[in-house]
């Protein structure tokens, strides 16, 4: 008889750091993209050996609201759609933090679309990572502004009508200075986007493609997370650089990936203070933060 | 301690209302404004904009109300005196997240420029018609402090003691104006820095690490930090324990807005400000608030002329709703009038504490002006009989 293996060492949790493990396990469910990202955005803050005290996490509500509650940084899990303009504030009383917005389509792009766009137009300088499943899944799989044309949703019966928004097409139209797509599947990829984003001065945004097998999947059978991943494998098609306007995603149809835009333009802070800088001259004192 | 000198515009002006709680909100250190424009609360928005740059603060106008309450409140906890002004309709847009402030414990402060409503009623008239929105408006149970000025120099000095009270109790406050105080120009008298009393954060002290955002001592407020202090918190719009992790049960529920209720409650006393004339041994007491008291003047002086013992009692303090002078006067007065430029709001709250003690009369006032004070005379002399 074969002898039992001997008890492995106890061995730290590799994102340790990064969690507050007294809230482990998550609610998510299992083969939701979620963990991904939260695992894709904490690679993405040790590769730039950013000082965690110096990071904040605002999320609206939803199961991407959820993701404030486990990073261990200074987290905020505000109401549905002010994810924005709650980050909006923190950042700019103190531009100093790296102020990140991770939260989902329904709430980023729907009822906080107006905040999305606005928030582009002046630039503002944080990150904001949009985690699309194509549905209202912590509600039950309603219709959401990014479900494909066609696809069964709970408030779309019969099949959804209603044209959806492209998130990249949208963000470089508003004023985003970097937009980029990328699946669930697509790890590293997405590691290194957040990185460019949280590292690019002024409004970043990273649209993820994740899995919900619970609702998203079982509404429209298509399978088990694992075969949405394996979707992801046989029908992303990387092309960076193009043209955000021709990144609708179709029901089940190939979905572009990459990198779309990425180009220089004076954050929010940094156009106010060249400009009353020239208004007032010696006697203004550039803002850096109304707390000192 | 007291105010920084930077933000103090020392001296004797002649300003309207709105322009007042722009430089009070200056003294009292606000340093990040967030807000949309609406009539007639839009000036103070301009003076801040016009102010902030010099004095090291940050103005932006937000692309509706929804934004602006959810940016003063970020603005709070990146460790800024935040503020946001608005009127009726911009009021209504803010509730949801004017309860995130109160569930997350934010000290901010809300100015409303009341005017006529329901729906966009009379943007360029007053009305005190959102007194009991400001204590209901937003959904769940809490407790919240509002002030209400009478004059521009009271604009001033209320929303110096509205930023006071969000930092004591750790709340946002509101300073309810309506039009025309916000647009009535009067002398205006702004202290030396040195002479306005400024209430300081509850700032936590102890180490990194051992940081509760939720933990309460015996008075009920819990420590602030800052974002970027290190204790890398969490905080929620869901009820919470301690930690500011949600919990999803009765007994929290009963923890955590237990104690968002009793941490005003049991501290009423100690809130309210009442402005007192002639109540002891009056047979009649108006009690009135904001534009309406200074209407309700010569209304009492008549009175007394034909030889009513009747007295004044203003409310500074909206709410909390003087419970317990108001009982103690039920027993002593034949009855209380109340004008308002509303169909009956702070009525209900006064009939409620007279108890059948004293009779209530209300004097009310649609909007789009004040009171006739005709009106109240005759109120008075019903309430004397």
């Amino acid at each position: 008889m074969k002898k039992p293996a001997a008890a492995a060492p106890e061995m730290p949790h590799p994102m340790e750091e990064l969690l507050r493990m007294d809230r482990i396990p998550h609610i998510w469910c299992p083969t939701c993209g979620l963990g991904t990202v939260v695992t894709a955005f904490a690679a993405a803050l040790e590769t730039l050996e950013l000082p965690l005290d110096d990071v904040a996490v605002v999320s609206g509500i939803g199961c991407t609201g959820r993701v404030a509650g486990y990073i261990k940084v200074d987290s905020f899990h505000t109401t549905h759609g002010r994810a924005i303009p709650f980050a909006t504030g923190l950042h700019l009383t103190n531009p100093k933090l790296k102020t990140v917005v991770i939260s989902g389509d329904g709430d980023l792009i729907s009822i906080g679309g107006n905040h999305f766009i606005h928030a582009a137009r002046r630039n503002v300088d944080i990150t904001v990572i949009c985690v699309n499943n194509f549905t209202y899944a912590m509600t039950g799989g309603q219709v959401a502004p990014t479900t494909p044309l066609g696809a069964n949703a709970s408030t779309m019966p019969y099949g959804n009508y209603e044209r959806p928004f492209n998130i990249p097409y949208l963000a470089e139209s508003s004023g985003a200075v970097y937009v980029a797509r990328w699946s669930a599947l697509h790890v590293r990829r997405l590691t290194t986007a957040i990185a460019e984003a949280l590292e690019k001065p002024g409004f970043s945004v990273v649209e993820v493609i994740s899995p919900c097998s619970t609702l998203y999947s079982r509404r429209n059978r298509l399978g088990t997370g694992l075969d949405l991943m394996k979707f992801y494998h046989d029908n992303c098609v990387i092309k960076h650089g193009a043209p955000t306007r021709e990144l609708d995603i179709g029901f089940q149809e190939e979905i572009t990936v990459g990198k779309f835009v990425d180009l220089e333009r004076p954050t929010y802070v940094d156009a106010m203070n060249k400009w009353y800088a020239g208004v007032f001259g010696d006697d203004y004192e550039p803002y850096e933060g109304a707390v000192k | 301690m007291t105010a920084d000198p930077k933000g103090v515009l020392t001296g004797e002006h002649y300003l309207d209302g709105d322009h007042a709680a722009a430089e009070g909100a200056l003294a009292a250190g606000c340093r990040y404004f967030a807000g949309y424009p609406i009539t007639p609360s839009t000036e103070v928005a301009e003076r801040i904009a016009a102010r902030f740059p010099l004095v090291g603060g940050l103005f932006v106008q937000m692309e509706d109300e929804l934004a602006s309450m959810a940016a003063i409140l970020g603005g709070a906890w990146a460790g800024a005196k935040s503020m946001t002004v608005t009127s009726g309709p911009g009021f209504s847009l803010m509730m949801e997240n004017i309860g995130l402030g109160i569930m997350m414990e934010v000290p901010t402060v809300i100015v409303n420029v009341q005017r006529g409503g329901p729906s966009t009623g009379l943007p360029t008239l007053p009305g005190q018609a959102d007194i009991m929105q400001a204590r209901w408006g937003s959904h769940g149970d809490y407790e919240i402090i509002a002030v209400s000025p009478s004059s521009p120099q009271e604009a001033f000095d209320h929303t110096i003691m509205a930023f006071n009270f969000s930092e004591k109790y750790r709340l946002p406050v509101f300073v309810m104006m309506d039009e025309c105080v916000g647009h009535m120009t009067e002398k205006v008298v702004i202290p030396k820095a040195d002479e306005i009393e400024i209430v300081p954060r509850k700032w936590y002290e102890g180490d990194v690490g051992d940081y509760l955002p939720y933990k309460a001592d015996d008075d009920m407020i819990p420590w602030m930090v800052k974002v970027g202090d290190g204790h890398r918190f969490h905080t929620t719009g869901l009820t919470h324990d301690e930690r500011g992790y949600p919990v999803m049960n009765a007994e929290c529920q009963e923890t955590c807005v237990g104690r968002l209720v009793e941490k005003i409650r049991s501290r009423v006393d100690d809130i309210v400000v009442l402005e007192e004339e002639e109540v002891e041994g009056a047979d009649v007491v108006v009690v009135s608030y904001g534009i309406t008291a200074r209407v309700a003047i010569p209304a009492v002086e008549r009175a007394r002329a034909d030889g009513i013992n009747v007295g004044s009692l203003r409310l500074v303090t909206v709410w909390p709703f003087p419970e317990n002078r108001i009982r103690q006067l039920a027993k002593k007065v034949k009855s209380f009038i109340i004008p308002e430029i509303n169909y009956g709001q702070l009525y209900y709250e006064l009939e409620r504490c007279a108890g059948g003690e004293a009779k209530t009369i209300l004097v009310p006032h649609a909007g789009g002006w004040v009171h006739d004070d005709k009106d109240i005379y005759d109120a008075i002399k019903e309430g004397a009989k």
